[in-house]
């Protein structure tokens, strides 16, 4: 699990460069929003590298504080993808 | 006389292809290209360069208006499709026609037809070729129920407005039946926007055999032999050659003839593919679908007839007439074709972008590489996996193979993962040497052995 960062809040990473989705599929709800509980096993996002998907867990327990990437834009390899605010 | 102007509408090896094509034939050149390929090789060999969007293909390469507007602005004479994207789209040999402009492919309505997989095998039937029993368009499921009666285990779910593997189920269990219909629904609904499906009798122990025609304006209709497409990965092809073996003379004779009848038969005026399933079992052979374009494994027929498929594909489109007849075509050796792919084979195939830090191909008489990759370039995330197209030739398969061999230990890339490993793998496979294999050999014998090799 990343470490958090000096704000206290934990990013989730990109683990390869690729297209970043919020959504199951075109039409779907976002996995999740800023504010939702997470746990380490939530999918928060899928990865796309040329029509494969990879689920992103949030890899710990907390909050979604802050979703810092645009639906459908790239993602390079170690991106910050959004932020966990941890449980204490 | 003004050199006439071709735009290329794709990209990567293909792009690189048909650039150098158009080159040998002193024809000026435009390459349309998304952001991401603005460095591309194939950007690097056109005359002109034109961006036409994003990254995403259905933002840049699936948009026609854009490619037919890119066209009209660099005052294009003709479009070429290449393979993918928008190659099978009779939207785009349609909105040619309507703007003057020559499309490098069939006519719109000759795609039309043959893109409904459904009217498809009417055509086929039409001109007495062979296909596995099946349906027409299915409206519900009980329909399905109805044609199953006749038909009888194991079907085949495939949709009738794509191909690619996409709606496509196989079925042995009745019980299977109904979620089988409603996963191949949705998928081709997904897909295609057309939810239609059509069954179809299972061929087992498939081999995949398709031949390479060509045809004009005029009419005339040849063919440039067969090819074996058996290795496949999830319906992905692996490694392709021409010609077959093991099949008789006789059937081979067969299938190139049905291929033949079938696409005159509609005045098929480009270079295309018509696949077959073989079944090993019973020496009979199934019509598939014809593929309206060319395709990624050209180059093995061209290597053993000498026809160069993508200039003789430019020149009809221009109105020439074929330059040869069938019997003119001479078929010499055998050639065999890896499909090198960044994809790592450690890890279920998953693609495997980055950047190239080593790039060094074979090289010598018996080898041919198409590619767009060189040291230095960045495979990013948003196409598809296919780096190069590794070719060798030899007056048997046994000399082909053991250049293959050495070729694919010779070819050094770095900085990402490739599927060279488990292509060399493969090729040692006793029933790939003796090829004795099926359409489902590799997911079921292969990938199981390979993967218990790494361990």
């Amino acid at each position: 699990m990343p470490e958090a960062n000096e704000n206290g809040l934990i990013p989730v990473e990109s683990s390869v460069t690729s297209v970043f989705y919020r959504r199951p599929s075109p039409g779907e709800d976002p996995f999740v929003e800023e504010g939702d509980q997470v746990n380490d096993e939530s999918v928060v996002c899928l990865l796309e590298i040329m029509k494969c998907f990879r689920s992103v867990f949030a890899g710990a327990n907390g909050t979604v504080e802050k979703i810092l990437v645009e639906n459908g834009a790239m993602v390079n390899k170690g991106d910050a993808l959004m932020l966990i605010r941890p449980d204490k | 006389m003004k050199k006439r102007k071709v735009l290329v509408a794709n990209r990567g090896e293909i792009a690189v292809r048909i650039l150098k094509a158009c080159k040998e034939l002193d024809l000026n050149t435009v390459l349309v290209v998304s952001e991401a390929d603005r460095e591309s090789m194939g950007a690097d060999l056109a005359d002109e360069v034109v961006c036409i969007g994003p990254p995403m293909a259905h933002e840049s390469y699936l948009d026609v208006q854009k490619v037919i507007d890119a066209a009209l602005e660099t005052g294009a004479d003709a479009i070429h499709p290449g393979y993918g994207f928008l190659a099978e789209n009779p939207n785009l040999p349609e909105a040619c026609e309507k703007n003057g402009i020559t499309f490098i492919g069939p006519r719109s309505d000759i795609m039309r037809q043959l893109g409904d997989k459904i009217r498809a095998r009417a055509l086929a039937k039409k001109a007495n070729v062979p296909m596995a029993v099946g349906s027409e368009g299915l409206g519900s499921f009980d329909d399905v129920e109805a044609e199953v009666e006749k038909i009888g285990f194991p079907v085949f779910f495939k949709a009738a407005a794509g191909g690619g593997g996409r709606g496509m189920r196989m079925v042995r269990d009745p019980k299977d039946l109904k979620n089988a219909y409603d996963m191949a629904s949705n998928e081709a609904l997904a897909a295609f926007g057309d939810a239609t499906l059509f069954i179809e009798r299972y061929v087992e122990h498939a081999r995949h055999v398709e031949v390479q025609v060509i045809g004009d304006n005029f009419g005339k209709v040849i063919h440039a032999g067969l090819r074996d497409c058996t290795p496949q990965r999830r319906q992905q092809k692996v490694i392709e050659e021409a010609p077959p073996v093991n099949l008789s003379d006789n059937l081979m004779d067969e299938i190139l003839t049905s291929a033949v009848a079938l696409t005159s038969s509609i005045g098929y005026n480009s270079a295309g593919t018509v696949e077959f399933l073989v079944s090993k079992d019973s020496d009979e052979f199934f019509f598939m679908e014809v593929n309206t374009r060319i395709q990624v494994e050209h180059p093995v027929s061209e290597e053993i007839t000498g026809i160069d498929l993508v200039k003789n594909q430019i020149e009809v489109a221009f109105g020439a007439p074929l330059p040869l007849d069938q019997e003119d075509v001479n078929f010499t050796g055998h050639a065999i074709e890896c499909r090198i792919t960044a994809e790592d084979s450690n890890d279920d195939f998953f693609p495997s972008p980055g950047d190239i830090e080593k790039f060094v191909a074979p090289t010598g008489d018996n080898i041919r590489v198409d590619t767009h990759c060189y040291e230095g370039y960045t495979i990013g995330p948003f196409y598809d996996s296919l780096i190069a197209k590794l070719i060798t030739t030899g007056e048997t398969r046994e000399d082909a193979l053991a250049t293959m061999k050495a070729a694919l230990s010779d070819f050094k890339i770095e900085g990402i993962e490739t599927n060279i490993p488990f292509l060399q793998f493969l090729i040692e496979r006793p029933e790939f040497i003796a090829s004795d294999i099926h359409i489902k050999w590799i997911e079921n014998d292969v990938l199981p052995a390979f993967a218990d090799s790494l361990k």
